[in-house]
């Protein structure tokens, strides 16, 4: 009986199995097998397109973050940019909250900071002032954040959709403000050119040694409120099962609007901080899409926000080398060095299906059934 | 396995600290340029070669390179660089990693960050073209540049005048392209409302008028330097309002080839571009484009900062050193148009031919015109422009640089481009309507 079914039933020719029990040197192995797989495909992209000897490209991609201290440094900024927006929507995400309004909860934040240089600049001293500064840009950010949530949370609106929404209401504001504040020049040029009041004192030599204080307090503290609070494990609940945390016990409405007040909030400091301890100006582009490649972060890391370094390192390092071939090869422009980074990432992302997921292939099966 | 890595990696941002304070020291190696005192420019540019502004900077620069026989690396390009403080840290870059003792950025926005770069860095040379500050920034080794292109808008208003008066001759207009006070209607798609849109729309309207004088032209603007879509939309909605000719102070090819379609249509529309050539969109409707030559500049830059010379502080020339010109003429230009355009541009190369001649264009009197006088009849009779540079954010403006102010009207003309490089040209004369 049993032999006829197996024989009517036509199997697939691969079939995907979930898998919880992968070791970690296995999982680390196969992160290694993507990334080099990955250079392999590139290595033949720009062979085949621009006759270039791959290797050397690698050496100049390399090359944008540590050619010099200097790109060091402003990578590390940089890193430190990116690692502080995905520490804002790891919670958010974590809960299964699809928080992609990071870009606009970071313009606002970043506005909130320029609005507070211009107006108040000249009327408070420097420490009040940027008081001032961050306690604005962390309610701003927080409030661009919990109005979807509220709506979520009462209405079950669709969040991706909403936070999706307020990014291009942020950018219009921006947009609008930034054309008032230009005057009749073409562009507003930095903030406080000429007292440089709210623009970050020098540490060590660089006003985004900040930055990078803020944001490595920043880490630890969101690693030990996502591990071992009490808010924490709620987060966690919820986004395992929403029936579960309610069945728990737990107020949901009042953990997602909680949550994303965090999340925004942390988004609007990431405003703050590119504003004043980075560009000292503000324009649409002042949160640069980082606020939708933190997501990558956040989610490669599985919410780890140590293992969040190291992604937002990664991708730095992309970026910056593909400036930097973009710069040194006339065959290989900006598009060029996007479709190199983008076939990384894709590799990646695309080593965790294979983390996730066993593949099974049909006769290999059948020979193990056949064991068994 | 887990903790391991995420010490190390706090390890690492650790260091990076520490880097910073040990870097401070170090960061002498821009200094350390005069060892090599080889001649290396680095251009900081907003865009690649895929756009036009941007493209007409890299041919400029090229040329100066073949003229000057600079090999590859001793010009380094970076591109696509946003007007933040990523253009001060690209002149960090290189001036410490590729030791370039030339720094040129292309975009307006780019001066604020240049001039932060040139107080750390008085060795090396830094020019921020259409910038307007550098001769008060109290910084020597700082310079903006920009060309005369008003002159080459000038011409190109006189092949868009040459042409309506030909199609007014011929009877080709209808009741649509006239207004009520029976002038023919012009229309101009800009980008901003800033001096150099308004000194460019200006002197077209008054190089058009030279020819023709009984012509309207409304102004709009696209809030964008750059947009297809934006710019095709606007000329669309010129034409349907019935206008001749349609100008732009924008970058893309949307209004040329809007003209070209609706000219396909039966349209009677014909189309004055900027920075490129508009053949290949608007073989039919284009008639000529105003633009620079850039390549003028960078050579005599290069060079003086080659020798050892002190480059201008100001730059700003036309036609007299050819760093203007208009593209080869169109088909549908009116017969005589060549000629015509070679002796206006001989006028403004002899100065017989002024483009802001004060007695060619009027302002409403009833107007409170700051800064400007003008008599019963609406022409200007002097003007105070004051060069002073401000920050406007907080509503009233605040100095940041102060300029002298100097006295513009000369020998009976608007004296664009000769007190700073970057255009102050700011008024609006009778004629133009400026929409948005």
């Amino acid at each position: 009986m049993g032999e006829s079914v197996k024989y009517a039933v036509k199997e697939p020719l691969v079939h995907i199995t979930r898998r919880t029990d992968i070791r970690s040197w296995k999982a680390w192995l196969i992160r290694v097998a993507s990334v080099v797989l990955a250079l392999i495909v590139n290595a033949l992209f720009i062979y085949s397109v621009t006759g270039l000897d791959p290797v050397k490209v690698y050496t100049v991609m390399i090359q944008g973050t540590f050619q010099s201290t200097y790109n060091f440094l402003t990578s590390m900024r940089d890193v430190a940019l990116l690692l502080c927006i995905a520490i804002a929507l790891a919670p958010a995400f974590k809960m299964r909250f699809w928080n992609i309004g990071a870009e606009g909860q970071v313009l606002m934040g970043g506005l909130a900071t320029a609005l507070v240089m211009i107006y108040l600049g000249n009327a408070m001293p420097p420490w009040l002032l940027m008081v001032t500064m961050f306690a604005a840009s962390i309610a701003a950010g927080a409030l661009w954040a919990v109005i979807p949530a509220i709506f979520k949370a009462k209405w079950k609106t669709n969040e991706t959709l909403f936070t999706l929404m307020m990014n291009y209401i942020a950018i219009n504001i921006v947009d609008c403000l930034t054309n008032i504040w230009r005057g009749s020049k073409s562009s507003m040029g930095q903030i406080n050119a000429n007292t440089q009041a709210g623009w970050f004192p020098r540490l060590l030599g660089y006003r985004f040694t900040i930055n990078i204080i803020i944001v490595l307090v920043l880490t630890v503290v969101m690693y030990i409120y996502l591990k071992y609070t009490k808010d924490g494990y709620e987060i966690a609940v919820i986004g395992e099962s929403e029936n579960t945390a309610r069945y728990a016990g737990i107020n949901v409405k009042r953990a997602i609007v909680r949550t994303l007040l965090i999340s925004g909030a942390i988004c609007g400091l990431a405003g703050c901080i590119t504003v004043a301890g980075k560009n000292q100006t503000i324009s649409v582009n002042t949160a640069g899409g980082y606020g939708f490649t933190a997501i990558i972060v956040a989610w490669l890391a599985k919410f780890n926000t140590f293992y969040m370094m190291l992604i937002a390192f990664i991708l730095i390092v992309l970026e910056k080398g593909a400036i930097q071939i973009a710069s040194a090869y006339t065959l290989l422009n900006d598009y060029a060095a996007d479709i190199i980074t983008g076939v990384i990432l894709f590799f990646i992302l695309g080593s965790e299906f294979f983390i996730n997921y066993r593949v099974v292939f049909r006769a290999r099966r059948d020979r193990e059934e056949e064991q068994a | 396995m887990k903790r391991l890595t995420a010490l190390f990696l706090a390890v690492v941002m650790v260091f990076c600290l520490a880097a910073c304070s040990s870097s401070n020291s170090g960061s002498s190696a821009g200094k350390d340029a005069d060892k090599a005192p080889a001649f290396k420019v680095g251009c900081i540019l907003v865009g690649d070669e895929t756009e036009g502004y941007t493209k007409a900077h890299i041919d400029g620069i090229e040329a100066a390179k073949k003229a000057l026989n600079l090999s590859d690396d001793q010009i380094v390009y970076r591109y696509f660089v946003e007007e933040s403080s990523a253009c001060y840290d690209t002149a960090v870059e290189l001036i410490n990693s590729n030791k370039c003792n030339l720094i040129l950025s292309n975009s307006y926005g780019h001066q604020d960050f240049m001039a932060q770069a040139a107080k750390e860095f008085p060795d090396v040379t830094f020019i921020a073209m259409t910038g307007d500050f550098a001769a008060i920034s109290g910084n020597a080794n700082m310079k903006n540049a920009f060309t005369e292109v008003y002159e080459s808008r000038y011409v190109s208003g006189v092949v868009a005048g040459m042409k309506i008066k030909e199609l007014v001759d011929a009877g080709k207009l209808t009741d649509k392209n006239y207004t009520a006070d029976g002038k023919v209607k012009v229309g101009y798609v800009g980008a901003f409302n800033y001096a150099e849109v308004v000194s460019g729309y200006t002197a077209f309207y008054l190089g058009l008028t030279s020819v023709y004088p009984d012509a309207a032209m409304t102004v709009d603007y696209t809030s964008s330097w750059f947009s297809v879509d934006k710019e095709a939309a606007m000329a669309e909605q010129f034409i349907a309002d019935g206008c001749v000719i349609i100008g732009q102070h924008a970058d893309s090819t949307g209004a040329p080839s809007a003209c070209q379609k609706a000219w396909e249509n039966g349209t009677v529309v014909y189309s004055v571009g900027y920075n490129v050539d508009m053949l290949n969109v608007a073989p039919d409707a284009a008639l000529t484009s105003a633009a620079n030559n850039w390549a003028v500049y960078y050579t005599y830059a290069f060079k003086a900062a080659m020798n050892g010379e002190t480059i201008k502080t100001d730059w700003a020339e036309g036609y007299d050193q050819d760093a203007v010109h208009i593209t080869p003429l169109g088909k549908s230009v009116a017969p005589g148009t060549q000629e015509k355009v070679d002796e206006v541009i001989n006028g403004l190369k002899n100065g017989s031919v002024k483009v802001f001649d004060v007695s060619t264009f009027t302002l409403d009197p009833s107007v409170q015109w700051c800064a400007c006088e003008v008599d019963a009849s609406g022409h200007l009779t002097s003007c105070k422009e004051d060069m002073s540079y401000f920050d406007y954010s907080t509503g009233a403006p605040q100095l940041v640089y102060q300029g002298e102010t100097y006295e513009v009207i000369e020998n009976g003309a608007f004296a664009e481009s000769k007190f700073r490089s970057a255009p102050y040209f700011n008024l609006r004369i009778d004629g133009i309507t400026e929409l948005g």
